[in-house]
């Protein structure tokens, strides 16, 4: 599906990506981990064509897409902190991104799952980081893509409202969706992540399963294999 | 395009600033009408003006729409969209905005004041022309810096720089230099330093089309005896439509290379 070649992206001197060579494949659920500033945003937003890498090719379904936008009718994107023009409403907001990308379609499903209905008239400025969140996810998984990439998507999220986000990326995964999704919530990886991706200063340490991570490091706790990796790479 | 350039204007159409610049020039009309009568005097004191006051506004809208629009930027980079489509959408946006504020702010009280029947319609046209243009030329300026700089504080620095030293600064170099070179004839020189500075080509725009010899100006009078009048509004017509297509193209290449 996705496919990444010796991936290449500094800021001024600081190096990010060193050379990231990955396969994300159909219908999978792969969860991106790592420290702070390992690369995981950059990563992502490199795919989407929002970061420009200074070497190095993406290919999606076999197609370059660097420098091309077509290619983004196939991808939902959930970033990390969902800011919005503060003067909008949010029936607007939503009107607004279904003119300018044409094909959304269960949007009021999706209000209604998320409970948003009384927030449709109120300004985004004076929703709540949760809210804003909801309405964010509503955003992405309008639409029919193939591909959902989804950057911290549980940011400010209740549990009730966690939970239908565990069914909503069950449910696309059900449809043969490939599914791409940084967090730091291990629970979350260990119960939905088909593959696990562990990246450290640029570099991809650990590509697998959850099972062969834990018998990699040797810990039987999500949580504390990659406590042991970090503690490795720090010492 | 047409639909970012809509939901931009929408953007800015709802927002205070818009309405504080449209009333500021509703009440710089009126005010000027009730102080004289005459609309050709109106016209060359609302030049004095537009010609200082779009440039600084202009610049910081420019800069203040960037910034705060980035997360609306960044919604719109992640869909199947150019970038070249997102940011000339925007710029239209905020330019296109902001000159409707000027025009009919302005246009508001010289329509009841009586243009219509005056002979200074075209005076007047011109003026709100240049005064179209000079925003269009300043945000697009605005918005190469704001990309440029990430942070906001340097972005909004480097912008009121750049208008302080078009509206300001750039005469007094030019006029210390006519000072210094007093024995060479500079007339070349300050043809070309003109050319260089939208604000002063578009007063010297105004001033040939208003026909006011005494209000030319050093520069101007160069400018009307070289080119003659006739000339000398297309050369400076073309030359602010340069100073409009060069900084919106480096903005759209600089939006290229760009990460977000």
């Amino acid at each position: 599906m996705i496919e990444v070649r010796k991936l290449n992206k500094s800021y001024g001197p600081v190096d990010v990506l060193k050379g990231i060579d990955i396969t994300f494949d159909r219908g999978e659920i792969t969860a991106i981990l790592g420290p702070n500033g390992s690369g995981k945003t950059t990563l992502i937003k490199s795919i989407l064509g929002m970061v420009i890498p200074n070497s190095g090719e993406i290919l999606l379904d076999e197609q370059n897409v660097l420098g091309s936008w077509r290619y983004r009718d196939k991808i939902s994107y959930v970033p990390q902190i969902a800011n919005f023009p503060g003067n909008l409403k949010v029936a607007e907001l939503i009107r607004m991104i279904r003119d300018i990308r044409p094909g959304a379609m269960n949007h009021e499903k999706l209000i209604d799952l998320l409970k948003l209905q009384p927030f449709l008239d109120k300004k985004l400025v004076a929703l709540s980081g949760g809210t804003r969140q909801k309405v964010n996810l509503v955003l992405a998984f309008m639409f029919d893509a193939p591909l959902i990439v989804l950057d911290e998507p549980t940011a400010g999220l209740d549990p009730v409202a966690l939970i239908l986000l565990k069914q909503m990326i069950a449910g696309e995964k059900a449809k043969g969706k490939t599914i791409l999704i940084t967090t730091h919530i291990m629970n979350l990886v260990e119960e939905i992540a088909d593959k696990v991706v562990f990246l450290l200063d640029g570099l991809i340490y650990f590509h697998g399963t959850v099972a062969e991570l834990r018998e990699k490091t040797g810990e039987g706790n999500l949580e504390k294999a990659i406590a042991a990796i970090l503690r490795d790479s720090y010492a | 395009m047409l639909k970012i350039l809509k939901y931009s204007f929408m953007d800015l159409m709802r927002s205070r600033w818009s309405y504080v610049y449209f009333f500021f020039y509703l009440v710089l009309g009126f005010v000027l009408f009730f102080l004289n009568s005459d609309v050709t005097k109106a016209v060359i004191t609302l030049m004095n003006v537009i010609i200082v006051l779009t440039p600084l506004i202009g610049t910081i809208f420019g800069v203040m729409y960037f910034y705060s629009s980035r997360e609306f930027t960044e919604l719109l980079l992640a869909q199947p969209l150019k970038r070249k489509t997102i940011f000339a959408g925007q710029y239209l946006g905020v330019s296109l905005s902001l000159s409707m504020s000027l025009v009919v702010g302005v246009g508001i009280p010289f329509v009841i004041y009586g243009i219509f029947g005056s002979a200074a319609i075209w005076d007047f046209s011109t003026l709100l022309l240049v005064g179209a243009f000079l925003t269009f030329i300043f945000v697009a300026l605005s918005f190469n810096l704001a990309l440029a700089f990430k942070d906001r504080i340097k972005g909004f620095g480097f912008s009121i720089l750049m208008w302080l030293f078009m509206a300001v600064i750039y005469d007094g170099l030019f006029l210390l230099s006519m000072m210094i070179f007093d024995d060479y004839p500079l007339d070349k020189l300050a043809l070309g330093a003109t050319l260089f500075n939208p604000i002063d080509l578009s007063r010297i725009l105004i001033l040939l089309k208003l026909d006011i010899s005494a209000l030319l100006g050093y520069t101007g009078a160069v400018f009307k005896n070289f080119f003659g009048t006739g000339l000398g509004l297309l050369l400076s017509l073309i030359m602010l439509s340069v100073w409009v297509l060069i900084p919106g193209a480096l903005m759209l290449r600089q939006a290229e290379k760009k990460d977000f």
